[in-house]
């Protein structure tokens, strides 16, 4: 017990250090950020738009993170991937079955991308709830590292299906949304599509934070994710809410797959990559925070825009360096992420 | 002690299968192309520049398997090891820093520009550079519960191999030389004799190989069963029981992982040597995964198991799929399995956790742990804070 006390004595006196050269890291960089916005505000502020906006996109990503993570403490390394094979399904809708280019009319369009979304998101929600089915499942009383390796195989073959179904070209949709200004304060002028972006990552999220705080099946899911046993002598079907989580996680991979493809090119490994960008995002909001989530990832979002855009910053060859950086630095400093509660654990 | 071996091998069925394969895998470059030429196995026989890479991948994850396998965990990026072991071998011998000329024991010619060491004592330098880079790595991040570990690791392991693709500008100094990589690095050699195509390349490299391999399995069985090993073991099945028991967490742990980086770092530095260069290209996340489904086939913790884990998926990934490839092009199909050869190794992770998750030849003390679905409950709980947990007796 005594040599319990004194570890546990040690720890808090390390971690004070610790934060201490945390908040001095953080002063260093925010100082540096002071410098360049007084250096140039227009350009800071561009910037900022961009890495906003693009934090937004990898949001609804690390949303999907998140919610699974909260119920099952499990990193589905198979998220990102299937983010990745939706948005692919997608661009084959967008392009091919319905045909839409730049010369469609604002309602096709819209009504298009619905339609899109109202088939990629029931079908990648039906395949993400039967990944868990196949895969999770059967692990979820073994050792904890089981479905994690699982997770990392799954994810490994989602990317190969990918890698089957559209090979390595990269694929992308017509500007829908055009690049025009929609807002323009002083010289900082804001483009449309970057306003969508913000305009639907938003709503998602209140929609999202509702559903998990008021309704009866949120509430469900935050009572499995507490205790599963005390739940499931409440009455809660635990299977079925674990199951549900899935659905609304792949729901929202496809979402954020026909976001992401509205900006970007991708192809079959993109979900590796931001998989892990919107994960750490994840970690940096306070994983199993949904708030948390969107803020971290706007938070990357910034980090790699003003990393590749401002003077004397390192560029965009060590961006996965700064990003993986960050990580490990929150889970050192503060493994609790920015809107997440102190665990003895996390650390 | 020789004669104990002998009636060891006499009696015990699996001595004689240990003793055979020895034996066989010693003579293997002598009769290759023998073997090669049998019809219809000959072709699927590889050939010794390839189980000199197979060999040298199951060293690695064997090592992999320290981590892993005993001390339950999961490091996602140990390509890291294998990369700081290769660019070792790449500042220490090679015309990298021409600025100097150093030499140490070294085979080439005594006016070349580099530091050019002796590329044994390379070997050596290159496992305590990665010893110390894994305890580097492990020191702030082994507090962590095991998921946040598996990232963090993983992090690492995208670091480094970015790190030196991108290293050839810091200050004005190169120190990795870029995309490129450091080539040509030394080869081996002994006294002013150095291995070379003209003189059967392959089949030293292979021997070398071989004494490497049988170093790391002897350290591997050594580690098992010293009080070090049981340490891994206890952490590897409770921490809470293990820490109780007077283990000390960190220290054994952080031995482990470095333990784990030695033999990553070897195993890196003389496939640099044997490739004669050390690229970034072979530096990414997929050969951390690939190791790691090496030690999941053969069976987390057991040294056999690994073995043969390491040495099927090595002999897919360099010859065996390309190989299964053309067959089934000839047979008219097309279908190339080397394009999805991690696909296949996903698949074949996921198949072994759900339905082997022992391994094809389990450790006898992680199969009664498996099987008897023992939890992985941490120090602490993670919603009750501060709490200690409160564990079901007879859940264990």
């Amino acid at each position: 017990m005594a040599a319990t006390a004194t570890a546990a004595l040690n720890r808090i006196r390390g971690s004070s250090l610790i934060d201490l050269i945390g908040l001095c890291l953080l002063a260093l960089i925010v100082v540096w950020l002071l410098v360049q916005f007084f250096d140039d505000p227009t350009r800071f502020l561009s910037i900022a738009v961009i890495g906003v906006t693009n934090g937004a996109a990898y949001g609804l990503v690390a949303l999907g993170y998140t919610l699974v993570y909260g119920i099952l403490q499990l990193i589905n390394f198979a998220h990102g991937d299937v983010f990745a094979l939706s948005g692919l399904v997608a661009s084959t809708i967008i392009v091919s079955v319905l045909g839409l280019d730049e010369e469609s009319t604002v309602i096709v369009i819209v009504g298009g991308l619905l339609v899109t979304l109202a088939i990629t998101a029931p079908v990648f929600a039906f395949v993400n709830a039967g990944i868990e089915r196949v895969a999770y499942k059967p692990l979820r009383r073994a050792p904890r590292l089981a479905p994690l390796i699982t997770a990392v195989g799954v994810s490994f073959i989602i990317q190969n299906v990918s890698l089957a179904l559209y090979d390595v070209d990269y694929r992308s949709v017509p500007n829908f949304i055009p690049r025009t200004d929609a807002v323009a304060i002083g010289d900082v002028a804001i483009q449309w599509n970057k306003v969508a972006v913000i305009l639907i990552v938003i709503p998602v999220l209140l929609v999202l934070t509702w559903f998990v705080r008021s309704t009866r099946q949120g509430k469900a899911m935050r009572a499995v994710s507490q205790d599963t046993d005390a739940s499931a002598m409440m009455g809660i079907d635990v299977n079925r809410t674990i199951s549900f989580t899935f659905v609304v996680a792949g729901a929202l991979a496809a979402a954020a797959g026909l976001v992401y493809l509205l900006q970007f090119n991708m192809r079959y490994d993109t979900g590796f990559e931001l998989g892990l960008i919107a994960f750490t995002a994840a970690v940096l909001g306070g994983i199993g925070n949904l708030t948390g989530a969107v803020l971290g990832a706007m938070v990357i979002g910034l980090v790699q825009a003003f990393n590749e855009g401002l003077d004397g910053a390192p560029g965009s060859d060590w961006t996965r360096s700064i990003v993986f950086g960050m990580l490990i630095a929150i889970l050192v400093f503060r493994p609790q992420g920015i809107l997440g509660e102190r665990t003895p654990e996390g650390a | 002690m020789v004669a104990r071996l002998l009636e060891r091998i006499k009696t015990d069925r699996s001595a004689q299968v240990a003793t055979g394969l020895a034996v066989l895998a010693v003579v293997y470059p002598l009769i290759v192309e023998t073997l090669r030429d049998l019809p219809v196995v000959g072709d699927f026989v590889p050939q010794t520049s390839s189980m000199v890479v197979m060999l040298v991948t199951t060293m690695m994850a064997l090592g992999l398997n320290v981590v892993v396998g005993y001390a339950g965990l999961l490091d996602l990026g140990y390509v890291a090891f294998y990369a700081a072991g290769a660019y070792v071998a790449g500042w220490l011998a090679s015309q990298q820093f021409g600025q100097v000329s150093f030499h140490v024991g070294s085979t080439v010619a005594d006016g070349l520009s580099g530091i050019h060491v002796s590329m044994w004592l390379v070997f050596a330098l290159a496992g305590v550079f990665t010893t110390v880079v894994g305890i580097l790595i492990g020191l702030p991040t082994l507090r962590l519960r095991g998921d946040y570990l598996a990232i963090v690791t993983l992090g690492f392991g995208e670091i480094v191999p970015q790190f030196v693709r991108n290293a050839d500008n810091i200050g004005g100094f190169d120190l990795t030389n870029g995309t490129f990589g450091i080539a040509p690095i030394d080869s081996l050699g002994v006294g002013g004799f150095v291995f070379r195509s003209q003189d059967n390349r392959d089949d030293l490299y292979y021997w070398t190989a071989i004494a490497l391999l049988l170093f790391t399995v002897f350290c591997c069985v050594r580690l098992r069963d010293s009080r070090l090993g049981r340490a891994w073991v206890a952490i590897r099945e409770d921490e809470t029981a293990a820490a109780a028991m007077g283990v000390p967490l960190m220290r054994t742990k952080t031995w482990s992982y470095a333990i784990g980086a030695f033999f990553g770092g070897v195993a890196g530095a003389f496939l640099a040597s044997y490739r004669a260069g050390a690229f970034p290209a072979d530096f990414y996340f997929n050969f951390s995964i690939f190791l790691l489904c090496m030690v999941i086939l053969g069976g987390m913790g057991s040294i056999w198991g690994v073995l043969a884990g390491g040495m099927i998926l090595g002999y897919l990934n360099i010859e065996g799929l390309a190989t299964i490839g053309s067959k089934v092009q000839e047979a008219g199909l097309d279908f190339d399995p080397t394009k999805y050869q991690f696909g296949i190794y996903g698949f074949i992770i996921v198949v072994m956790m759900l339905f082997r998750p022992t391994g094809l030849i389990p450790e006898r003390r992680h199969k009664i742990e498996l099987e008897e679905g023992l939890h992985d409950t941490p120090l602490y709980d993670v919603q009750h804070e501060g709490a200690l947990t409160d564990r079901d007796p007879s859940d264990d």
